[in-house]
């Protein structure tokens, strides 16, 4: 048993925060000094109304936004994505990492006074794999690999078999069927977040709406108005409380990327997204509050390798001259131009502990790739009169647009490859793609924790989300290698040499969050990469 | 009539069974589902969520359960995209918005619609009517998805008079917008058959000798041209009230609203079945509300109508 | 009642004249009519330009429309102003593709839509509306109720999920739209019939024992021209707003094609970024375009109403 001791770093500083009074109006931030503004509302855009508020239940990154805000987990992240401790103060785990024992902090409250507990977070969690609540997330309890939770979701054994046990009421064990180094990182995730048994059954489906929602988090919901607004505030029985220095943090929701610039524009956001594309022109006016950073997401395009896939991708040459011929630095640059960087691999850069690896297609020049691809391409028995033709398939988003036809004419006009470009609706789209209807078609992956694996798993031959049936045992093998390995990140490197070689898809950037912050507005940790943001880190510099 | 009446609103039940029947026929048709997503569910997770909601039954039996949950709870189901809420929920909150917007741009459009449209008649090949015309035709080619961010450009970000959108319960500066942009198009619409229909009117053999009788204008066109002339328009009028009560997508994605008209789209889009059903019966009902109103107003209008 | 002697006896007149005959004097007076309507013939000018424009424009073109000008991608607010220099005679788009090809290639999508998806609309909405109408009875109460099940459709509903379940094409464009569109027009056109029926030359016609269709195609449809024509000429542009709003929400013609109101819509997007003739020159063409089926359509009605005469 060893206690990880890293961890009560974040501690330290919380503890020095301790005490400030942030009510007054002549307040400074106690960290940066800056003077804080009177007013300490904080509100942002966001893209559409929230499916829900039920951490157990809900699947969005905006909802689980608001509800880190409402609630508190056993850890958190800090503004650099480190993890920092939350409900709970700490965690113990044996040898090979399959039993984690959490210690809750006694402090801790819900916002009716009572205590967070043990049996709480029990409760919560099998909520989440219940099959009566049949929450589309209780995937992630199987990838958090808690022993039983598979069987329970899959209805061969009872709610009560799950690997967690209330030790007492601050003591929480947790049994794992594998063993996970970067289980305390997944605990982070609204899934895994403690609600009150007691409200949930009073309540029944009613009991996220503001008047019967308890939560033990930083913020309460006080304002929910469908498709326009969210307002939380400050919860004062928040056992930090003294170190919240935002009293209000209003959602609107605002569907249009343009109209919401306007409003931000007009002082009604303090955040925004950058419409894409206009990150550069707003950079040079704006350079206070335009903002990139990069995020833990990857852009490709797969090819359908299965047998409804066309005969010419089972070629590697064409794969190879497809994926050459895309100049990324024209889509980063100047289609997206929000300081996306250039992708060669499927894992983005910005994955903790992974280094990109020198890959040759990365570091070749573009001129030198197109003429290999030409080579490549000509090789493969595909001329003038004998063009390739295919079809490629993305869904409808102006931004996805842009990308595909600027790709397209790049495939055109230097290898003079035809393409045909078909943009379907959304679920129309999955639909097509999950049943390896198309040639090429789009995709992208946000990671699910900050580990290469999330991304890599992907292009196993098991994973049910591997569209383009890329097939390859030596990945796998490698894969299953790098799970239980101390140092996976040589094997990493090696599978992405190896799809670098076979391109089963063709990486072309790696997303970048590109945001308008106002002046005003401190403590956003563009640093995270996962940007998973707390109201609570937020402050208001006074103008 | 009170027998007509009675007996429209009977056959409207059979019609509503039919809508129900066609809607979700129609909309299971479409590809993916409500629980298709970038990330595959694994299919013990879509087992357990079909089942929840039913979805793993035939679909007779969907329908039955649904049709008898209306008529029994009037509960209209679950939401499959906002899983805290019950279409019932989202219609309660989305419908008094749309409601509101709907029936000021309504009125509005109403009311300068007909006034621009007997002014235009009345003074047919006159600098005024070319005005009105003009007016009417500009205000109706220009796509609210233009005027809408405009507005917002204009009185938001360089006047700074209203809000960018949102909705606050319908203060007035949050309804002004949403108003203007719902309204215009509605409102050349009515001036032009209002326009077109007095020009009719006007020209009739029946108000020919009512003037050669030497009639006062003005009774002319109160007594007896009005009725007849406003025919057509209530015809329009009809089913704008339905559609401007119900929302437009345009309107509630520009201004935030928070209104059902996001709901038509986004519902059929996210194969949100119960809201769409929810959405569409909520359409059915207010239509056939005001086709049987329009036919009302028809025969008191027009008494040559026999029914 | 006065008012209707003379049109009974030259409904008379006309039974007893060959149909051919009464047909073609009505065509030509119409004819004649809309020639002395100033509005509608220079509408009817422009809208020849427009089209001629679409015809002979693409053989002016330097760039395809989908070819990417690859110097003034991405900067296109500070260089893909419109200029002659470069052959962007209308500038460029967000990607750096010439607005001169699109804006032609667009236009025509539109009005090709809109006309046919508005002939389809009218043609089954008027024979629809005015056999309710005429012939009335259960009949009519059929047909109306049918309408009012497909009218309470929401018709956003029905276009996407046509735009969903088939491949986007033209074809689905013009079916989908044309399919929803005939419902309203159905309606106006019972209304007016309805009131024509009782009308005494519709009575005379029926007592002289001429067949219903006969009476429907020769005396309600005519009579009907007028509201026809201003609803068909509303309808029109209706088609071409329903066909951008579609493209709005991005279930419209495939690229590398495209329609006025996708480039309207993502001109209107980017006005804010210093894009302006982005919305402006396909705008000017969609305003010009559908002001001139407005006048056309006016003057249409003056022309065809028989009460006119």
């Amino acid at each position: 048993m060893k206690i990880a001791q890293n961890l009560f770093a974040g501690l330290l500083t919380s503890t020095f925060l301790a005490g400030a009074a942030f009510a007054d109006s002549h307040a400074t931030h106690p960290v940066t000094g800056q003077a804080l503004a009177s007013d300490q509302t904080f509100t942002y855009r966001l893209l559409d109304d929230i499916p829900s508020f039920d951490p157990q239940v809900l699947e969005d990154v905006d909802g689980s936004a608001i509800a880190r805000d409402l609630f508190e987990g056993l850890m958190n992240q800090d503004t650099d994505g480190n993890l920092i401790p939350g409900v709970a103060t700490g965690f113990t785990t044996n040898d090979d990492k399959t039993v984690y024992t959490f210690t809750l902090r006694p402090e801790a409250v819900w916002s009716n006074g009572e205590q967070v507990t043990a049996g709480d977070f029990v409760y919560a969690w099998k909520r989440a794999v219940d099959p009566e609540l049949a929450s589309p997330y209780s995937w992630f309890m199987e990838l958090m690999s808690i022993e039983n939770a598979k069987e329970i979701i899959a209805g061969e054994k009872p709610l009560d078999d799950l690997g967690v046990t209330a030790i007492d009421d601050q003591t929480l064990e947790v049994r794992l069927t594998a063993s996970l180094s970067y289980f305390p990182q997944m605990v982070t995730q609204a899934t895994t977040f403690p609600v009150l048994q007691s409200v949930v059954e009073a309540h029944g489906s009613d009991w996220t709406k503001p008047e019967n929602i308890i939560g033990n988090g930083a913020f309460k919901l006080v304002e929910y108005v469908p498709g326009e607004r969210v307002v939380r505030e400050r919860n004062e029985t928040y056992w930090d409380n003294a170190n919240t220095i935002l009293d209000k943090t209003i959602a609107l929701v605002i569907n249009d990327e343009n109209q919401a610039y306007t409003r931000y524009l007009a002082g009604e956001l303090d955040r925004t997204e950058v419409p894409s594309g206009q990150y550069p022109a707003l950079k040079a006016e704006f350079p206070d509050e335009a903002v990139s950073f990069p995020r833990l997401c990857n852009y490709y395009y797969t090819f359908n390798l299965s047998d409804s896939g066309p005969e010419a991708f089972k070629d590697v040459r064409v794969r190879q001259a497809l994926a050459l011929a895309v100049d990324r630095k024209i889509i980063t640059e100047k289609v997206l131009a929000g300081g996306q960087p250039e992708a060669y691999t499927f894992t983005p850069g910005a994955t903790a502990g992974f280094e990109i690896p020198e890959v040759e297609i990365a570091t070749m020049s573009q001129s030198d790739r197109d003429m290999k691809a030409k080579e490549l391409l000509a090789e493969a028995g595909y001329d003038a009169s004998n063009p390739l033709s295919f079809d490629v398939l993305f869904n409808t988003s102006e931004a996805h647009n842009k990308v595909a036809v600027a790709m397209s004419q790049m495939w055109k006009q230097k290898l003079g490859v035809q393409v045909n470009l078909a943009n379907q609706e959304w679920k129309t789209f999955l639909e097509t793609r999950g049943n390896q209807d198309f040639q090429l078609a789009r995709g992208a992956w946000c990671g699910d924790y900050n580990e290469a694996s999330t991304f890599l798993d992907l292009l196993t031959g098991p994973s049910g989300y591997n569209d383009g049936k890329y097939s390859n045992p030596k990945v796998d093998e490698l894969m299953i290698e790098a799970r239980s390995s101390n140092d996976p990140q040589p094997l990493y490197k090696e599978v992405e040499e190896i799809l670098a070689s076979e391109m089963p898809v063709i990486p072309i950037y790696h997303y970048a969050g590109v945001y308008m912050l106002d002046t005003d507005l401190g403590g956003w940790p563009v640093d995270n990469v996962q940007q998973r943001w707390y109201s609570r880190q937020l402050y208001k510099i006074a103008e | 009539m009170l027998n007509y009446i009675l007996r429209r609103v009977f056959v409207a039940i059979p019609t509503l069974l039919i809508l129900i029947v066609l809607c979700f026929l129609l909309m299971h048709s479409a590809p993916g589902g409500p629980f298709t997503s970038e990330r595959p569910l694994p299919p013990q997770v879509l087992a357990n969520i079909q089942a929840k909601y039913g979805l793993d039954q035939p679909m007779i039996v969907q329908m039955w359960n649904y049709v008898v949950g209306i008529v029994t709870n009037f509960d209209f189901g679950p939401s499959f995209q906002y899983k805290d809420r019950s279409v019932n929920d989202l219609i309660a909150a989305g419908f008094p918005v749309t409601l509101t917007y709907g029936s000021i741009s309504f009125v509005l459009a109403t009311v300068v619609g007909v006034s621009l449209g007997v002014a235009a008649a009345l003074k047919h090949n006159t600098l005024l009517d070319y005005i009105a015309v003009g007016v009417a035709f500009s205000a109706q080619v220009l796509p609210n998805f233009v005027m809408a961010p405009i507005l917002v450009i204009i009185f938001t970000w360089q006047l700074g008079w209203l809000p960018g959108g949102g909705w606050e319960g319908g203060k007035w500066p949050f309804l002004v917008m949403p108003v203007i942009a719902l309204s215009t198009s509605y409102m050349a619409s009515i001036a032009r058959i209002t326009r077109s229909s007095m020009l009719e009117v006007l020209n009739s053999n029946f108000i020919r000798t009512a003037k050669a009788k030497g009639l006062p204008t003005r009774t002319i066109i109160w007594r007896h041209a009005m009725k007849p002339a406003m025919l057509p328009v209530i015809s329009y009028l009809g089913p704008s009230f339905v559609a401007m009560i119900t929302g437009s997508v345009v309107i509630d994605m520009y201004f935030s609203t928070g209104g059902i008209g996001l709901h038509f789209v986004n519902a059929a889009l996210n194969r949100d079945y119960s809201v769409m059903l929810g959405v569409t019966i909520l359409f059915g009902v207010l239509t056939i509300l005001f086709n049987l109103v329009v036919d009302v107003l028809y025969a008191w209008l027009d008494p040559k109508i026999r029914y | 009642m006065v008012f209707d002697t003379d049109r009974m006896t030259r409904i008379s007149d006309d039974m007893v004249e060959a149909e051919a005959v009464k047909g073609r004097s009505l065509w030509q007076d119409a004819w004649g009519r809309f020639f002395r309507n100033k509005a509608a013939v220079v509408s009817l000018v422009v809208l020849s330009l427009i089209v001629l424009f679409t015809i002979i424009g693409p053989y002016f073109a330097v760039w395809s429309n989908e070819e990417i000008d690859w110097n003034l991608m991405g900067n296109a607010a500070t260089a893909g102003q419109p200029s002659i220099e470069n052959g962007h005679y209308f500038g460029v788009d967000d990607l750096g593709r010439d607005l001169y090809s699109r804006t032609i290639q667009a236009t025509q999508t539109s009005l090709i839509v809109g006309v046919i998806g508005a002939l389809v609309a009218v043609f089954i909405g008027t024979l629809y509306g005015a056999t309710a109408g005429f012939v009335g009875g259960w009949v009519d109460n059929l047909m109306m109720r049918t309408v009012d099940i497909l009218i309470a459709i929401p018709y956003m509903f029905i276009i996407i999920l046509l735009m969903v379940m088939f491949e986007r094409s033209f074809f689905m464009l013009f079916v989908g739209i044309g399919v929803v569109s005939w419902l309203d027009m159905s309606r106006i056109v019972r209304g007016q019939t309805l009131s024509l029926k009782h009308k005494e030359f519709v009575e005379a016609a029926h007592a002289a024992g001429v067949g219903s269709f006969t009476i429907i195609t020769r005396h309600i449809i005519p009579n009907l021209l007028g509201i026809v024509a201003v609803y068909a000429s509303l309808l029109v542009p209706l088609m071409i707003l329903t066909e951008s709003f579609i493209s709005f929400l991005g279930l419209g013609v495939q690229e590398p094609n495209t329609s006025l109101g996708a480039l309207i819509s993502e001109g209107a997007g980017t006005i804010i970024y210093g894009t302006l003739w982005q919305l402006l020159i396909p705008l000017f063409f969609f305003v010009v375009s559908l002001m001139s089926l407005f006048f056309i359509g006016d003057g249409l009605r003056d022309a065809l109403d028989p009460k006119d005469r």
